[in-house]
């Protein structure tokens, strides 16, 4: 009951400070159930690097190396497609590489430690699909990987072309040679 | 209290405790809606029967259910094989989440030509996108749940969307899915949303939608307001108690929706495709994506907005903007008449270019985009928000014919 002898100030302060006292014991609260949705240990364990032997491909050839839950791609690229990557230079959003997410040694025309294989990460930059490898160079697409979901279209070293809904080129991981023949994917390695 | 209700004996005693006549009063049998309610009207009470019959067969189903990346398609395979009615409980559902979509649309539609979000029911009409909202989150987190093709890569284009967002996009999506990509962490948590969380928001929500309606009355076909001309006992002269009027009246229209509804249950379930996709009958495989990625049908108008914009970011701005225009619907129509019967006819002209533009993104959205295909859908987009536009414009000083003071 407001009466003469209220002290104002001394409610209006009390108020404020279990108003504050109760907020930031809300959001204290809220910490634990919101970092319950974080990939668990588990997932996190699971994304730890995976060794791939690719000594058995063939020219032109591409395998799929599952490491954290998603396609990676190792395609040993051939003559023909390395030689189309500078023609289609100018027909590239990013071709060299500048805002996509690749490691240092993977900034170049090929995307990649040796020209030879390309490692990179199968899931569009657009919406997450798997984009399917189109190894045959015709008139109409210099080869590459196209996005069935939204009509993206990459070169041989998964940069994205002009004009499509895919914002950067696809990512490549981690990756170094631990052998020739046999290669780590999910660490960058000594430099 | 009992002493107003006057009633004795059992109710009575709950009168004195509870205000349960006062209750039935204030929503069926002293709630006097206008007598001109037409064929329109059918949809809310339809959509009240398909939410419990959502809830019902739902609970029904998670009985059988396991939410688990590597059980969750077998399971759903085990409902339709081995439980007895598993099947009819499982199309019930599945058909429902379609006919929810139906009904809500139309309901929504009705809203659209009587003016029924105008003053004073700006609130019935947020609460009400709040349900459509909620229903959205609700049919996508459910669809997940099969575990097949289509809601595995459904899903995963859907949460990428959130990838969009400027600095913490990742962030974002790494942490909604749980993992570096859509898995058992994924459904596990769409499976507690989809079966706790949601629906409870959802009924607390069309409870306060139904109380705010109850509040301010409801709106009719003529955009009247009945409660201008009441008899001696504050009775509005148009008004007829919803209960036994409106409530029997109803039942004709759940008997020819539950026809139809049984029709699609039991003779075609998946509907060509377009209420269950192909491609979800083949186990979800997080290495192959489908040929023809598209969402549910009730998704597509949105879906196709989204694919029209040839940029990221902004196709994901333009597809939430087609859903918060609707939210501030009531304020972009500045006219005073409500129904279509009286409102002018470059108004008409603009909610015809909308329907065209809705059903016609609801077209491309469900199809491969292709160039042409694109070009369409960028020009039904601008129709879309074209209409929200030029409603603001004309609305202003709209030339309308005169609204009668009684309903004819």
């Amino acid at each position: 009951m407001p009466s003469d002898d209220t002290d104002n100030d001394r409610r209006r302060f009390l108020t404020a400070a279990t108003v504050v006292v109760g907020a930031v014991g809300t959001v204290a609260v809220a910490v634990p159930f919101l970092s319950s949705w974080s990939p668990s240990a588990r997932a996190r364990t699971a994304g730890a690097p995976v060794v791939a032997d690719i000594s058995k491909l063939e020219p032109g050839q591409l395998v799929i190396v599952k490491w954290r839950g998603k396609p990676v791609w190792v395609v040993r690229r051939d003559e023909a497609a390395l030689e189309t990557l500078p023609e289609v230079t100018d027909q590239l959003r990013d071709p060299d590489s500048e805002s996509s997410n690749q490691p240092v040694y993977a900034t170049n025309e090929y995307r990649s430690r040796k020209p030879e294989y390309l490692i990179m990460e199968g899931i569009c930059t657009h919406l997450g699909c798997s984009p399917t490898y189109q190894p045959e160079i015709t008139a109409d697409f210099q080869g590459g990987f196209f996005c069935p979901c939204h009509g993206s279209k990459f070169d041989f070293a998964g940069r994205v072309y002009k004009g499509v809904p895919a914002p950067l080129n696809l990512p490549v991981p981690p990756h170094y040679y631990m052998s020739d023949g046999v290669i780590l994917i999910g660490e960058d390695g000594v430099a | 209290m009992s002493e107003d209700n006057n009633t004795k004996g059992l109710l009575g005693w709950i009168d004195a405790r509870f205000p349960l006549s006062k209750m039935y009063d204030e929503h069926l049998g002293k709630y006097y809606a206008p007598k001109n309610f037409n064929f329109w009207y059918f949809f809310g009470s339809l959509a009240l029967l398909v939410l419990v019959l959502q809830i019902v067969t739902g609970i029904f189903l998670t009985m059988h259910y396991k939410p688990d990346g590597d059980m969750a398609f077998k399971s759903v395979e085990h409902i339709m094989r081995d439980v007895d009615w598993g099947w009819l409980i499982r199309y019930l559902h599945s058909t429902g989440a379609s006919a929810f979509f139906i009904v809500v649309y139309l309901h929504m539609f009705r809203a659209l030509i009587y003016g029924s979000y105008q003053k004073p029911r700006e609130l019935i009409w947020l609460f009400g996108m709040f349900i459509f909202l909620a229903l959205m989150a609700e049919a996508f987190m459910g669809y997940l749940l099969h575990w097949g093709q289509m809601s595995y890569w459904g899903a995963q284009v859907i949460i990428s969307l959130f990838g969009a967002v400027p600095i913490v996009g990742d962030e974002l999506t790494l942490w909604i899915r749980g993992d570096f990509v859509v898995s058992d962490a994924t459904l596990n948590r769409f499976f507690a949303l989809h079966v706790v969380a949601v629906p409870i928001v959802l009924l607390m929500l069309v409870v306060m939608h139904i109380i705010a309606l109850h509040e301010v009355g409801s709106n009719n076909p003529d955009g009247i307001d009945i409660k201008k001309t009441k008899d001696a006992n504050g009775v509005p002269l148009d008004g007829i108690p919803f209960h036994p009027y409106y409530s029997v009246k109803d039942l004709v229209g759940v008997v020819v929706f539950l026809i139809l509804f049984s029709v699609v249950v039991f003779f075609m379930p998946e509907m060509g495709g377009y209420f269950l996709e192909y491609a979800n009958f083949v186990p979800a495989n997080q290495f192959k994506t489908p040929e023809h990625i598209a969402p549910v049908w009730y998704f597509t108008p949105f879906y196709a907005i989204l694919r029209a914009v040839p940029d990221k970011l902004l196709g994901v701005i333009a597809m939430f903007s087609a859903i918060v225009v609707l939210f501030l619907l009531p304020w972009f129509d500045r006219g005073k008449v409500r129904s279509i019967r009286y409102r002018s006819t470059s108004f008409k002209w603009l909610l015809a270019m909308l329907i065209v533009s809705f059903v016609g993104l609801g077209y491309l959205g469900a199809l491969p985009s292709t160039g042409i295909r694109t070009l369409f859908a960028q020009i039904f987009s601008v129709g879309y928000f074209g209409f929200f536009v030029g409603l603001w414009f004309i609305s202003k000083n709209e030339i309308t014919k005169p609204v009668p003071e009684r309903v004819q």
